[in-house]
């Protein structure tokens, strides 16, 4: 049986600040346009099911699970992906602490944490527990992350 | 057929399928979506057979058989299959006399403990590529703890010599025991070969890896401990029926380590033990953090807590007095000393004293809410094969740096980092100077068993400090020529080989790393590449009928302790603290031993407070989803507290231990214990969630 070829759809956003045109089937998820089309590989697949978060990415700053996402829904968005930080201050705090072992969850935890940023600049312990809560990791006890989470939302003086 | 180290395993299923989840069809597409509408067109049809649902069951004399052809599977490594029945392994401890040691009992305790299979659920799913070559080289990569054992396993079962097998392994998402095994490599393998050599990609959805790719073991047990009036151990005897699944993979192995470390870290003179590998029809069981220690010990440690009560003593000053020590001998009499047991009463004590740091009591109770507390002991001995080995090269560049080749994989352990540490240590040198790729190529690497066990700082370790020293006699015997003097008088460290009396005279590494050049241009010596490699001593195999043996080089052990406030109310309870004292023999990383050891503990908490496959009445999982299968997320997490004792390995590297795997193995008997000091039912059974404690209480059955 041979399949017919599938529709595509082009699809141009801005990915960590440059102007990408894809083409896509309807079907495909965000994250696989982001790893298998664009190369970038820092978002992970964990369960593209929506429940581990290490997929995470920002879209117009805000934290999206990208396994969640179809691509064409990315139309004229802002996309950011772990490649597109370089020196953040959550980067800083998550090697300062030791926060990641194996690192597969560390993207979609940092993407998580400048998401938080963002949207709460000065969230309080509640409100960061909440918001990871969405993002697993399996080989550090969280208190590392909480450490170096709890540290970029403390003022500096 | 596949499997070690008993094939019985087909990469795709022959006649029968004996799990829900079992591979039973390849499908290769040039791209993913056109494979799974592919698959959706193959129409299977199943008849319907008996299937064995728990290894109680797998046991009884009608049971029917998931091997009907046990006798004729090929063996590797000691493994007793008992033909005609379900047991793929049985492992036998007889130490003492147990009239004896029954008859010197006052207090005896018999209880049984469940824990469910579960599933290891890395962050990063089972993935591997396989091309074969036009010239037969087969090229794989793969997510994976054993990229030498994929060699081997490779070029065995498709005869393809093994210097044309080359495995890579990157950096792995995480791995817990998971990805010890050989499973999807086959598979891919087989496909590659069906499309005339292409590379082909295999990767696991969450759901097909937790069920399809082997999980955690799960283990029946039954325990009778004895002790005299005033609190000594007197006997203990043990069946310990192992959840194998549909075939046996590691799980036989992990039987004998049931059995070799059954007693616990405790002195009893008195043991009979028969622990077994048992076949159902459940996914199959591998490796896990712990490689059956958090099992064994869940069980000795709940009848431990027990039986002291019975004898009216403090849970914690019974293990004091029962601590196993220098001069008594382990289950398989290995007669233990200062280097191969760590200190047990060093690590209760220090345990005691962070208990006693605030004043608040290990039981208390605020309206509905009761605090309590929970502790346990452990050890672990690494049941590595007589022969387990590695390999290193330490290969100097021109400007005094060093290339690190070693075949240890990054897990996320720390393990690169920690071997470079140790050969930065040895030459004295800046860990910055050192290089190590974090991939494993087998064409490139020196050979190492596999990276499991928490073995690998100490077998890699050794090899790497044998190749440091050759390095070292190199850099020195060249250095001699030149500076005129004998290689003993010499010294080096700090990017130097300088003479010990006189350390202002000397040379730069460089200045001999590719050999020494004379202001002439005539050039003496050449790359300074040290080589090393070690491999286990004096361990043996096991008497069949007495277990007696050497099963490996050292034991660590610890305390742990866990506190809970358990809400009366709601049946749900927090966990408040927990906290591990290990003895670590000597700690390399301070800040990756402890994310190691609190890394652990958290595995162990959210396995025994939540984690278990639930299956149907025909034995299908129900929950192979994250969503469905639950994990410890962000906010659940106690207050941990880690320290460390160091009481030297003398075989091992500076005299660390192993400590990769220990932080886990106590906390599901810790948790019980103190969820059983909190609601005052014995809880012998896991996952801990309030459905089972409403269950042991409301509805015993």
């Amino acid at each position: 049986m041979t399949l017919p070829p599938p529709a595509m759809y082009p699809v141009a956003c801005e990915v960590n600040g440059e102007k990408r045109l894809v083409r896509v089937r309807a079907a495909d998820i965000l994250l696989s346009t982001l790893r298998d089309q664009l190369g970038l590989t820092g978002s992970k697949p964990g369960c593209e099911n929506g429940d581990c978060g290490a997929c995470t990415i920002l879209v117009d700053g805000l934290p999206v699970k990208s396994c969640l996402m179809l691509t064409v829904e990315a139309e004229g968005k802002q996309l950011t992906t772990i490649e597109g930080l370089k020196n953040s201050p959550v980067q800083h705090a998550f090697v300062r602490y030791q926060a990641f072992q194996c690192g597969y969850c560390t993207p979609g935890f940092i993407m998580n944490c400048e998401g938080l940023r963002n949207a709460h600049p000065h969230a309080d312990e509640e409100t960061i527990r909440v918001w990871l809560e969405s993002n697993i990791c399996r080989c550090t006890s969280y208190e590392e992350i909480q450490h170096a989470v709890r540290d970029v939302f403390t003022p500096k003086t | 057929m596949t499997g070690s180290p008993l094939e019985d395993r087909p990469p795709l299923a022959i006649e029968k399928v004996r799990y829900y989840g079992e591979p039973v069809a390849l499908v290769v597409a040039e791209e993913e979506y056109i494979a799974q509408m592919a698959a959706l067109r193959i129409k299977v049809e199943y008849e319907l057979l008996p299937a064995v649902l728990s290894p109680k069951e797998a046991l009884q004399s009608n049971a029917p058989l998931v091997h009907e052809h046990l006798d004729k599977y090929k063996r590797h490594e000691e493994v007793r299959p008992e033909p005609g029945t379900n047991i793929a392994n049985r492992v036998k401890i007889r130490k003492g006399n147990m009239e004896e040691g029954w008859n010197n009992s006052v207090h005896t305790v018999e209880i049984e403990v469940t824990l469910p299979q579960s599933d290891h659920a890395a962050m990063e799913m089972r993935c591997t590529t396989a091309q074969i070559m036009p010239g037969g080289k087969v090229i794989l990569h793969s997510a994976s703890q054993s990229p030498y054992v994929i060699q081997r396993a490779i070029s065995e079962s498709f005869q393809v010599p093994l210097h044309q097998v080359i495995v890579h392994t990157p950096l792995v998402g995480g791995s817990f025991g998971g990805k010890a095994a050989v499973q999807l490599e086959y598979l891919a393998y087989m496909a590659s070969h069906a499309v005339g050599g292409k590379a082909v990609k295999l990767v696991n959805s969450r759901e097909v890896d937790m069920i399809a790719s082997p999980v955690h073991i799960g283990l029946d047990a039954k325990i009778k401990l004895g002790c005299t009036r005033d609190g000594k151990l007197t006997a203990a005897e043990f069946v310990h029926l192992f959840d194998g699944g549909a075939y046996s993979d590691r799980g036989v192995v992990m039987s004998r380590a049931g059995a070799v470390d059954c007693t616990g870290p405790y002195r009893i003179d008195n043991v009979h033990c028969d622990s077994l590998c048992v076949y159902t029809n459940h996914p199959y069981s591998t490796s896990f953090r712990g490689f059956g220690h958090p099992e064994l010990t869940f069980a000795i440690e709940r009848a431990m807590d027990i039986l002291a009560k019975r004898v009216g003593m403090d849970p914690l000053e019974f293990r004091f007095a029962n601590a196993i020590g220098p001069g008594d001998t382990s289950p398989t009499q290995t007669l233990l000393d200062r280097s191969n047991l760590g200190n047990l009463p060093m690590c209760i004590a220090k345990l005691k004293a962070w208990l006693d740091t605030d004043d608040s009591p290990q039981y208390e109770t605020h309206g509905h809410l009761v605090k309590a507390t929970g502790v346990c002991c452990f050890w672990k001995n690494s049941n590595t094969p007589t022969d387990a080995g590695a390999g290193a090269v330490v290969a100097f560049n021109a400007d005094g740096t060093v290339n690190l080749l070693c075949g240890a994989v990054e897990i996320g352990q720390g393990t690169r980092t920690s071997l470079t540490q140790l050969l930065a240590e040895r030459l004295r040198m800046d860990e910055r100077m050192i290089h190590i790729a974090p991939e494993v190529r087998t064409e490139t690497d020196p050979f190492y068993w596999k990276t499991v066990a928490s073995r690998s700082t100490f077998l890699v370790g050794n090899a790497i400090l044998r190749a440091a020293d050759d390095a070292i006699a190199q850099l020195k015997g060249l250095a001699a020529v030149v500076l005129q003097c004998l290689p003993t008088d010499l010294d080096v460290g700090g990017g130097r080989v300088f003479l010990k009396d006189a350390p202002a005279t000397g040379l730069a590494i460089e200045q001999l790393a590719h050999g020494y050049t004379f202001p002439n241009g005539t050039t003496i010596g050449s790359q300074v590449i040290g080589r090393g490699s070690y491999t286990m001593q004096n361990l043996t195999l096991m008497d069949p009928e007495t277990g007696k043996g050497k099963l490996g080089p050292e034991w660590t052990v610890g305390a742990q302790a866990v506190e809970v406030e358990w809400n009366t109310k709601e049946f749900t309870y927090k966990i408040i603290r927990a906290a591990t004292i290990v003895d670590a023999g000597k700690v390399i990383n301070p800040l990756f031993a402890r994310g190691q050891i609190t890394g652990a503990m958290s595995m162990g908490l959210s396995f025994s407070s939540r984690e278990a496959f639930f299956f149907d009445e025909k034995g299908a999982v129900r929950n192979n989803q994250i969503r469905t299968y639950k994990l410890i997320r962000f906010g659940e997490q106690p207050e941990y507290f880690v320290d460390f004792v160091e009481t030297p390995h003398m075989e091992a590297p500076y005299g660390l231990r192993g400590i990769g795997e220990h932080g886990l193995i106590g906390m599901p008997a810790a948790l019980a214990n103190s969820l059983t000091a909190a609601t005052g039912v014995e809880l012998n059974r896991l996952p801990l969630t309030p459905e089972t404690i409403w269950r042991t209480i409301h509805d015993p059955v």
